[in-house]
């Protein structure tokens, strides 16, 4: 099976080490997959702050760029149902304002062959236990375009509880967002301030050494905010603790 | 809607107060927590949630596509009844009929039942300004009038309200207003029901005239329906002389068949009962029973704008059940006044710019009063996908385009303040359209890494000031793959 990885923007510039551990996880697993270098964003942030002229071009780019995989696999909830929920939204958008099908058509043979890391692996490949080690105590946040937009359900729970030596620690209220929310962040930044520090608190009232999510933008907010308040916590993207085996275990 | 509201801040800046406020966010976190977890139970007992929720969602889907030949037709069933319809097509216009209509009684005082829809209009105020007392009869309406405050929330306006504050405003206030609080009132709830009872049951036996707004209005026969969990507004409906119902005309329900879903759904989401206390229907006037004269205000104030946008247009949907508000985390943080209108929440957030189009500042921040984590949608017993309506509001402040204003066609610009924002989306567009002008600014980035300061610049200031930033990283992960495969080459 030839899979493109979709790293997303933020995790190719920020993040490399959950696209090597995508990368390492999919391939011990059998699986072929490429990079294709030409990828950039899937346009989210742009539709999502209300500049969704602006957001077609990178959509229409996804499609040129992913259009031949037989799948496409992101670490990421959130750009996962930007390209599954929204960009049928886009080409609906498009014919209803006079412009055609040509847009919906161009997107149309993405949507229903992306996946999110999580999904990938117990929907396509078939696997809850992936043959990971990771010795930590782990609470797992279900990030919202995660839970609620996709519909991952308990998939990511059922791989964290296969991984060997993990404990996994049930997080107090686990589906409330956490206060990314894109642009949210920064155009309401007292609420989103407030939301992320209950959500830590959350955490921290756990015990775990590790809140494991499987986006890593909401991960990037919850972890500034640990480290501003100095919890001692670490955010780790689910994609390295199912990456991580006893030859070559995760830092 | 209500000028009470105007000159509201833009709601990140109203959210800003509520945010430092320990009392308020502990009130609102214990009740809205509360009230989730209950509805949450109350909505599995029901097996056939889902169909209820798409069976409402279609109903009133027909009937807004409709909506012209229901009113008339309802027009036709409240006056054969022996009703009175008025219409009104904005605040004033509402304001004025009902104010006149009190006027020909000859009364300077009225009962009230809660309604949103008098609230949006400002009604009170309007009738104070000509000599006229309303009263609002719904408990917690009492406390935020007692209080000289404004509602927090749909359901439960005095929700930011604990009970010591309640006991201080009845103790303080209420001799104002009439019968006043009893010697050493204390904050048992028993005891603070008991006062606003005796408080209460005063105005009602002197009451000449109710006002009331309506949950549903049935086109078939012209029957209101009220439903509530007190029995205040069964009290109003029936005791005063005249009765005065302005309500909305997207209120409307084609047959009684179809109040068999609302008043299912209505009740498990709002107060997460089974079936709420009272169910107060009036179909025009009858003689010898209830108010002789019966006058049916039909308000627009928007909706039919609102109607217009063909995206917008689910939001005309709302049942008024508040549950979105209940799970929203960025309500439970804000609280309801940081909305600037009587429609707080995620609702609020959809519902205020529409009918009162995005020209204020507060009305301009609201579709962005949302981190669209979607659970709003989720709840709502009518389908509203309130995260895509935010988006489409989002996307009218900073194109602007065609809406419909007063039945006009007009284009919108794009609201101001949004210039930096919009080219740097452009930027980005245009980046992350030329790959390698991406690559050539995650190099850039990676190199500079240890000169990067700790706190941001301009908008980016509002992330530092209480999260820390993640380090660059030494190299992008494109810049791996391409020196390694994937690892294939053997480097890691």
């Amino acid at each position: 099976m030839r899979v493109a990885l979709f790293l997303t923007c933020v995790n190719d510039t920020l993040y490399p080490d959950t696209g090597r551990a995508v990368v390492k996880l999919l391939t011990r697993l059998g699986v072929d997959v490429d990079f294709p270098m030409a990828q950039t964003c899937c346009g989210q942030a742009h539709y999502n702050t209300g500049y969704r002229h602006e957001a077609e071009p990178l959509a229409r780019h996804f499609s040129d760029v992913f259009g031949e995989y037989e799948a496409i696999v992101t670490p990421s909830g959130s750009c996962g149902s930007m390209v599954r929920e929204l960009y049928p939204r886009m080409g609906e958008r498009a014919r209803a304002e006079g412009r055609g099908d040509t847009l919906a058509a161009t997107l149309a043979p993405v949507v229903p062959k992306t996946y999110e890391l999580t999904e990938f692996l117990v929907d396509v490949l078939g696997v809850t236990d992936v043959g990971a080690y990771y010795p930590h105590t782990v609470t797992y946040h279900p990030t919202c375009h995660g839970l609620r937009g996709l519909g991952l359900g308990d998939r990511p729970r059922r791989l964290l509880q296969a991984v060997k030596g993990l404990e996994l620690a049930e997080l107090p209220g686990a589906d409330e967002c956490c206060g990314f929310g894109g642009t949210f962040a920064l155009k309401n930044s007292d609420v989103s301030a407030a939301m992320g520090t209950d959500k830590v608190r959350n955490a921290e009232s756990t015990g775990a050494e590790v809140l494991c999510a499987a986006d890593n933008s909401c991960l990037m907010h919850i972890g500034g905010t640990m480290t501003r308040l100095r919890t001692g916590m670490r955010p780790v993207h689910i994609a390295e603790i199912l990456a991580s085996t006893e030859e070559e275990p995760a830092v | 809607m209500s000028g009470t509201y105007l000159g509201m801040p833009a709601f990140p800046e109203a959210a800003r107060e509520a945010v430092g406020n320990e009392t308020l966010r502990g009130n609102l976190r214990h009740a809205t927590h509360t009230i989730r977890a209950k509805r949450a139970k109350a909505v599995t007992e029901v097996s056939d949630w889902t169909e209820l929720r798409e069976a409402g969602k279609r109903i009133k889907d027909h009937t807004l596509r409709h909506l012209d030949r229901y009113l008339e037709q309802l027009e036709e069933s409240v006056t054969a009844a022996g009703g009175i319809v008025h219409w009104a097509a904005d605040a004033d216009e509402a304001n004025e009929i009902v104010t006149q209509l009190v006027q020909m009684t000859g009364e300077s005082e009225v009962v009230k039942v809660k309604s949103m829809a008098t609230q949006e209009i400002g009604l009170n105020e309007a009738l104070e300004a000509e000599g006229i007392h309303a009263y609002e009869t719904d408990l917690a309406e009492l406390i935020v009038q007692l209080g000289k405050d404004r509602p927090s929330h749909i359901l439960v306006p005095a929700i930011h309200r604990n009970r010591g504050e309640i006991r201080d405003i009845f103790r303080a206030e209420m001799s104002e207003w009439g019968r006043p609080a009893p010697e050493g009132l204390t904050d048992t709830p028993a005891e603070l029901a008991e006062a606003a009872r005796l408080h209460l049951r005063e105005k009602f036996l002197r009451a000449k005239v109710g006002i009331s707004g309506a949950n549903f209005m049935v086109a078939e026969t012209g029957t209101l329906v009220v439903v509530e969990s007190e029995g205040n507004g069964r009290m109003c409906l029936t005791l005063p002389e005249t009765l005065i119902s302005v309500v909305g005309i997207e209120k409307i329900v084609p047959t009684w068949r179809d109040l068999e879903v609302f008043l299912q759904t209505l009740p498990r989401s709002s107060t997460a009962e089974r079936m709420n206390p009272y169910t107060s229907t009036w179909t025009g006037t009858t003689e010898q029973d209830g108010p002789s004269t019966f006058h049916l205000v039909l308000l627009d104030n928007g909706r039919t704008d609102t109607l217009a946008d063909e995206v917008g247009r689910q939001a005309l949907r709302c049942i008024r059940c508040s549950a979105c508000l209940n799970v929203c985390p960025v309500y439970e943080r804000a609280g309801g006044h940081a909305y600037g209108s009587v429609y707080p929440g995620p609702i609020g957030a959809i519902l205020s710019p529409q009918l009162r189009g995005t020209g204020s500042e507060i009305d301009a921040s609201l579709p962005y009063a949302s981190s669209l984590c979607g659970a709003c949608y989720e709840v709502c017993p009518v389908a509203i996908d309130i995260p895509e309506v935010l988006v489409h509001l989002r996307e009218r402040v900073v194109e602007g385009g065609e809406v419909t204003r007063e039945g006009n066609k007009v284009v919108l610009r794009p609201a101001k303040g949004h210039a930096a924002e919009r080219a740097a989306m452009r930027a980005a567009r245009w980046a992350f359209t030329h790959p390698g002008a991406l690559r050539t600014g995650q190099r850039a980035a990676s190199r500079t890494r240890r000169f990067h300061p700790r706190t941001l610049p301009g908008p980016g200031r509002a992330w530092s000031g209480t999260r820390d930033l993640p380090p660059v990283p030494a190299e992008p992960f494109r810049d791996w793959w391409l020196r390694t495969r994937g690892g294939k080459d053997g480097a890691k």
